[in-house]
């Protein structure tokens, strides 16, 4: 698999690094103004943007071309004035649907969402209606601005040279938006952490809330040409969401967002060019060999939000498994050595007909395999030792560890006693269940507050501490 | 000062005269206009009528010489940020545009720090800080900037013994090197014993004046026995009416 994989790789092309290339300048200069959308959470503010572009570029396009039938500018002008064009429309619909959306809000008093859900819809469905005017020979390719469609962009060189056109208009754009983090980098983030004190230091909060608009609208139009107004949504929150699984450091993630974007659009390209091969040959369809990068990127941007969700070391799923699995076998662990102690107290209760581990598991409704595992380490740790018999008993260490374990209880049952109306016989549960949290300090704590009580709510003695 | 949200007066025609050098706790009921009265002194909600003056001019013009502590359940503590880096966040006016954040600034944030008693917190994400923690941490924000006004809303609100005695102490310590505090306070246990002046709200100005001889039964009666129904019933038809 790994090797077919390879060995597909192999035809990889000048081409394929001029279509990778491109990508990933994209989905690089997305990935920054999308970090910040989605640390204000404005995620759908991204959303809105890449559709209310849509009558910006008809629009731009309509205007190039009227320009040039009117005999005002040559035909070479025409493009270089329509990447303009794109552009100053890209910031004026930018802000204008910033604008419009909090008019609507207010005025309407509507949620920001309903109100987003309002603005983009309308001013997108008259992108629509706009691109189906036929203006003689123009014609625009719904497909095209929709999904975009990187393999014919990344044909189109800068005349005379072989760099391809995306590298450099996306590459602009994201070395743009890199400056702007870089020089803006406070302003962001306090505008987007405390507007408030943001605006009674004097810093334009709101100001810098629309220069984001504008150059979020700059960077999805740059992106239509490529990977189309949809898809682009995904490349402006995804690396971030991603990112910020696995660092609480503003820095980091958002170097990692632009990292991550890297890798999505790269992978993305050699899955493109590998797995439809490897999945479609083996189901009897060997003339498929070939999907879109820009769909694959996209798709690969999501299956690393999925692997991050499930690996990530402190938030994913595994790592919280781990955690919770650890601590059911310390509170397996703690409750043995618990029943131990107890037993210790008064011989009398020692059971003859099962162990002592099984008791535990079964009183506490407690895995057995969960408790074996319990029974070896605390063995390894010296906490218990194992009689000839097969009878378990404490070691120092463990009854010392036990001790503190019966005192945390005690002291809880003594506390909640003096504090809880509640009948004593409703004391144990609750203490039986955050014993294992109260460590040494709380204990302390306790102990002064109850003024050092000797026993607990049931009359049983709470055992001191030995260094005391 | 009237302040109106969606036309409807919130805050009607407060006319207050600071007292410099002490600390005034600002009182009343839910929705008597507690913090619309702060926001609309720092310019952070447009005021119908009315102008605030701080220190005998303009705010505008003296921005740095007020600070402000919002409530703290104004932000989003998941945001990646370390306790120092919000404290800094106080200082960005002074830094100025384009300057980085250099050892100097930390400094000043980490003293901050260490004046409500989070030095060891510093590098801590503010998520993993308790409620009292991240209030101490707003209040060293603002400390950090130096300011002869503070503006603080609800500071106390929701937070342990420690916090409590430590936003106390910062408070005695602001006043005796000569600031000023205005604090939204809503224990009204505490207010006789902790602020010399106060102010007492609802939707109007109700009594003012130093803790000793306002705050008294009657004034109480007067701010927490309901909203005048005259001032709900116009407000509503100024609000339907324009």
């Amino acid at each position: 698999m790994i090797q077919e994989f390879f060995h597909l790789l192999s035809g990889w092309s000048s081409l394929d690094t001029a279509i990778a290339g491109s990508a990933a300048l994209t989905a690089m200069s997305c990935a920054l103004p999308g970090a910040w959308l989605v640390l204000r959470k404005h995620s759908m503010m991204g959303d809105a943007l890449s559709h209310s572009a849509l009558p910006g570029v008809v629009l731009a396009f309509l205007v190039a071309v009227g320009m040039r039938q009117a005999g005002w500018i040559s035909s070479g002008q025409q493009d270089a004035l329509l990447q303009m064009f794109l552009f100053a429309g890209a910031v004026l619909v930018g802000v204008g649907t910033a604008w419009l959306t909090e008019w609507v809000q207010r005025l309407g008093r509507l949620e920001s969402g309903a109100s987003l859900g309002v603005v983009f819809t309308a001013v997108f469905a008259l992108g629509l209606l706009l691109i189906r005017l036929d203006v003689d020979d123009v014609h625009i390719d719904v497909d095209c601005v929709l999904f975009g469609i990187i393999e014919m962009a990344a044909l189109d060189t800068i005349p005379g040279t072989s760099i391809p056109e995306p590298v450099l208009v996306n590459g602009a754009i994201f070395v743009l938006n890199l400056l702007l983090t870089v020089l803006f980098y406070k302003e962001l983030t306090l505008a987007a952490f405390d507007p408030a004190l943001a605006t009674s230091l004097g810093i334009p909060a709101r100001g810098i809330h629309y220069g984001l608009m504008a150059i979020t609208a700059m960077t999805v139009v740059a992106a239509f040409t490529t990977v189309g107004s949809i898809l682009v949504i995904g490349l402006l929150i995804i690396p971030s969401a991603t990112a910020l699984m696995f660092s609480e450091r503003l820095m980091v993630v958002l170097g990692l967002s632009v990292g991550i974007a890297a890798l999505s659009a790269v992978l993305g390209h050699a899955l493109t060019l590998t797995l439809p091969r490897m999945i479609f040959s083996r189901l009897g369809y060997p003339t498929i060999e070939d999907a879109g990068t820009a769909g694959m990127m996209s798709v690969t941007a999501g299956m690393l939000f999925v692997i991050a969700l499930v690996f990530a070391p402190k938030h994913g799923i595994v790592s919280k498994l781990i955690h919770r699995f650890r601590l059911g076998l310390k509170i397996a662990g703690d409750d043995l050595l618990g029943l131990l102690f107890r037993i210790e107290e008064q011989t009398a209760a020692r059971p003859t007909d099962v162990s002592v581990p099984d008791l535990v598991a079964k009183q506490n409704g407690i895995n057995r395999w969960v408790m074996s595992l319990s029974v070896r380490s605390l063995l390894r740790g010296d906490f218990i030792t194992r009689q000839a018999s097969g009878e378990l008993s404490l070691t120092d260490r463990g009854r010392e560890s036990a001790k503190s374990l019966v005192r945390a209880h005690r002291l809880w049952e003594a506390y909640m006693a003096k504090h809880f109306e509640l009948p004593d016989d409703h004391l144990h549960e609750t203490a039986h269940r955050v014993e294992h949290f109260i460590d040494d300090a709380i204990q302390d704590r306790l102990q002064s507050e109850l003024k050092s009580p000797s026993k607990d709510p049931h009359g049983k003695s709470i055992p001191r501490r030995s260094d005391t | 000062m009237t302040v109106a949200y969606h036309r409807r007066p919130v805050i009607w025609d407060v006319d207050y005269d600071t007292p410099a050098g002490e600390l005034i706790a600002i009182v009343g009921p839910n929705g008597a206009g507690k913090s619309t009265l702060i926001k609309a002194a720092l310019d952070l909600v447009p005021k119908v009528s009315g102008d605030v003056r701080v220190f005998g001019q303009p705010y505008e013009d003296q921005r740095e010489r007020v600070a402000y502590v919002p409530q703290r359940t104004s932000v989003d503590w998941d945001f990646p940020v370390s306790a120092l880096d919000v404290v800094t966040m106080g200082l960005y006016g002074k830094i100025g545009w384009f300057r980085p954040v250099t050892r100097k600034w930390r400094k000043a944030a980490r003293e901050a720090l260490d004046r409500v008693g989070l030095a060891d917190f510093a590098k801590r994400q503010i998520s993993q800080l308790s409620g009292g923690q991240q209030q101490r941490v707003f209040l060293a924000r603002a400390l950090v900037q130096e300011a002869d006004l503070y503006l603080m809303d609800e500071p106390f609100a929701g937070v342990d013994a420690a916090t409590e005695r430590a936003i106390l102490q910062v408070l005695r310590d602001l006043r005796s090197t000569g600031k000023t505090a205005l604090v939204v306070h809503h224990d009204l246990q505490t207010v006789a014993d902790y602020f010399d002046h106060v102010l007492m709200l609802n939707m109007r100005l109700v009594a003012s004046g130093p803790t000793a001889e306002v705050f008294t039964e009657e004034n109480l009666r007067r701010t927490y026995g309901g909203r005048l129904a005259l001032l709900d019933q116009v407000g509503t038809r100024l609000a339907e009416g324009q």
